[in-house]
């Protein structure tokens, strides 16, 4: 790898962005760089499932084109960008890392897709998630799990660990993630980087594999917040084609990032998101970071949220039970797998067979739980309680917010764990999601960003910011504030503490030959 | 416990149209009995005063002219079917002998 294309691949979104615009670096040279990366290290890390070389290079020698011209393109143009695989594209197959939708070609390109597109952004290819974005550690993908880039025998996170792992390791200068809840916040944590999921609504969800739709959000993936910040001006915004999309005015979330002072900022810690099941790591580098934004002019405040506690509960009836309506659609008929049971039988046959061939276990555990959580007899108990539960959690975060202008916590309970550690225990599993599901059933804004090394493990550990509905831009401006303070004290990005990659696959090539 | 069956499962996977072996219909038993057991705390704290949120950011009246938009082309509406006839999805028997 030449020094060139170390360079290239080491720089920000922003940074690489700027000089493709100054001419300094090609957007094809950018691409190329990338793609070289992922030559030499996605073997080992599993970060995509699929590449497109050819589409991505074209796509750049276009905007280079562009550039030639002398017209003007956004701050992000000839950027090369990951794609989760839930989001559908015309041009790369759609999986949702799913056997059922196999080389699924869609017809029309998810409208974030289109968005970055249009921006001048060159998607690289698809990244690795947890089927139908159900986990959080890419082990349940069926093509396989995702390796994290500072340890490659442990989890990168999940459902977005594909993306994650493709900002951390350098193989792509940002990504797009989906959180339904904490898909892009969790893998941020464990991979040093940066993510955001938006408020609900705040960002087009046609064109993502819906998950559970009244939780599912997309978001950026980025290595720091101020690239989040501009990935997020790009695909925000009102889409008729989705009818829970807002019709709020944003402001610039990038100049939120680029102002960022925290100068008398109220800043919630709540009780219920710190004692028990966490780190001591975890828990060491979030009180350090609120101890650093207090020294520079924030004010903490002790809050109390009861019905967090029974917040996991909610979500696991709310989720499987609008999944199991979702997934209804994978019927084998108008796309994806079709499997024959062996001697034929009636179209009802071929989808029980269909579903049962293409669904990962993760999948099925969790159809057959929403589809109890709605059967009669049951559907008053269980999802209509859980929908209670959604409605005090909207009241524990509507009281903390009258008293503060953020809410501070750790972003999950742990640092990354070996893969295979919590595979086949699912509700040891779903404790990973802890901090950063009460987000999603309240429909706020969060963000996660690198608070440094866990001591006992060296293993990244993250901060959480959460802020009332429509109120993204403080999470930039808080993120952007303690970003700077950290990265000032650390001498560089959390991400250049990290053990070289090469290396890292080196040796385990040479363990494996042993 | 929260006592959910084998039978209940393949109930369920039969609603749900997943062709499950008796393998898997055992091992999901114990693990959706202890998962129920665990989110059944929900209704303890539920109680008849409580109002169920469904949405997030509850939206009203979401609508749009209504005009002819932008669609699939047939082409492209069949490009992903496991089996078309160039106009129509192709499936096997609808209904079977008993019915």
């Amino acid at each position: 790898m030449s020094d060139n294309t170390r360079d290239i691949i080491r720089l920000s979104a922003a940074d690489l962005g700027a000089r493709i615009a100054s001419g300094a670096v090609t957007s094809v040279q950018a691409t190329q760089a990338h793609l070289d990366r992922i030559d030499a290290v996605d073997g080992a890390v599993h970060a995509y499932l699929h590449v497109a070389p050819e589409l991505a290079l074209a796509a750049a020698a276009r905007v280079d084109a562009q550039i030639a011209a002398g017209e003007k393109l956004g701050p992000l143009a000839g950027v090369p960008i990951a794609v989760k695989d839930v989001l559908v594209t015309t041009d790369m197959p759609s999986t949702s890392g799913s056997k059922i939708l196999e080389g699924y070609l869609s017809p029309f390109d998810a409208t974030v897709v289109k968005k970055v597109r249009e921006a001048g952004l060159i998607p690289l290819g698809k990244t690795n998630m947890d089927e139908f974005a159900m986990g959080s550690s890419t082990e349940h993908s069926a093509y396989g799990p995702t390796h994290n880039p500072w340890a490659l025998d442990r989890i990168p996170g999940g459902s977005g660990g594909g993306s994650a792992a493709a900002v951390a390791g350098y193989e792509a200068s940002i990504a797009l993630g989906s959180d339904t809840g904490g898909s892009i916040r969790q893998p941020a944590h464990v991979t040093g980087t940066v993510g955001v999921k938006p408020t609900y609504g705040a960002v087009s969800r046609y064109g993502a594999i819906a998950l559970a739709s009244s939780l599912d959000q997309i978001g950026p993936v980025s290595r720091t917040v101020l690239d989040s910040a501009l990935l997020q001006d790009i695909i925000g915004g009102h889409d008729p084609r989705d009818s829970t999309s807002l019709r709020t005015e944003w402001p610039s979330m990038a100049d939120a990032a680029r102002n960022a002072n925290v100068q008398g900022l109220k800043i919630g810690v709540i009780k219920q998101l710190q004692g028990d099941g966490f780190q001591a790591g975890v828990l060491n580098r979030f009180t350090e970071a609120l101890e650093l934004l207090v020294a520079n002019g924030a004010e903490i405040v002790e809050l109390d949220a009861p019905s967090f506690e029974h917040a996991i509960a909610a979500y696991y009836l709310i989720l499987p039970a609008e999944a199991s309506s979702n997934l209804a659609k994978f019927d084998s008929v108008r796309f994806g797998l079709r499997v024959n049971p062996q001697g034929g039988g009636t179209v009802e046959d071929v989808m029980s067979a269909t579903r049962d061939a293409g669904f990962g276990p993760e999948v099925k555990r969790r159809i057959i739980l929403g589809t109890y959580a709605l059967s009669a007899g049951y559907y008053d108990a269980y999802y209509g309680s859980a929908q209670k539960v959604r409605t005090l959690v909207q009241r524990d975060f509507a009281a903390a917010f009258s008293q503060v202008d953020v809410i501070a916590s750790p972003t999950a309970p742990t640092t990354a764990f070996k893969l295979g550690e919590k595979l086949n225990d699912p509700l040891a599993m779903y404790l990973n999601d802890i901090a950063t599901i009460p987000a999603n059933l309240a429909g706020i804004p969060g963000i996660t960003l690198p608070a440094g090394l866990a001591d006992e493990d060296g293993l990244p550990v993250g901060i959480q910011f959460l802020a009332p509905a429509h109120e993204d831009a403080r999470l930039y401006n808080v993120g952007g504030a303690l970003e700077q303070l950290l990265v000032a004290q650390w001498g560089g990005h959390l991400l250049e503490q990290a053990p070289d990659l090469l290396e890292l696959i080196a040796a385990a090539a040479e363990e494996g030959a042993r | 416990m929260s006592g959910i069956s084998a039978e209940q499962v393949a109930h369920l996977a039969q609603l749900a149209r997943i062709d499950l072996s008796p393998e898997e219909i055992l091992s999901l038993t114990t693990e959706l009995d202890q998962i129920v057991d665990s989110v059944a705390k929900v209704t303890a704290v539920a109680t008849p005063d409580v109002p169920a949120t469904s949405h997030p950011i509850p939206l009203q009246n979401v609508f749009r002219p209504d005009v002819v938009g932008e669609t699939l082309t047939l082409e492209q509406a069949l490009q992903n079917a496991p089996a078309h006839d160039g106009s129509r999805f192709k499936v096997s028997a609808i209904l079977g002998e008993e019915q």
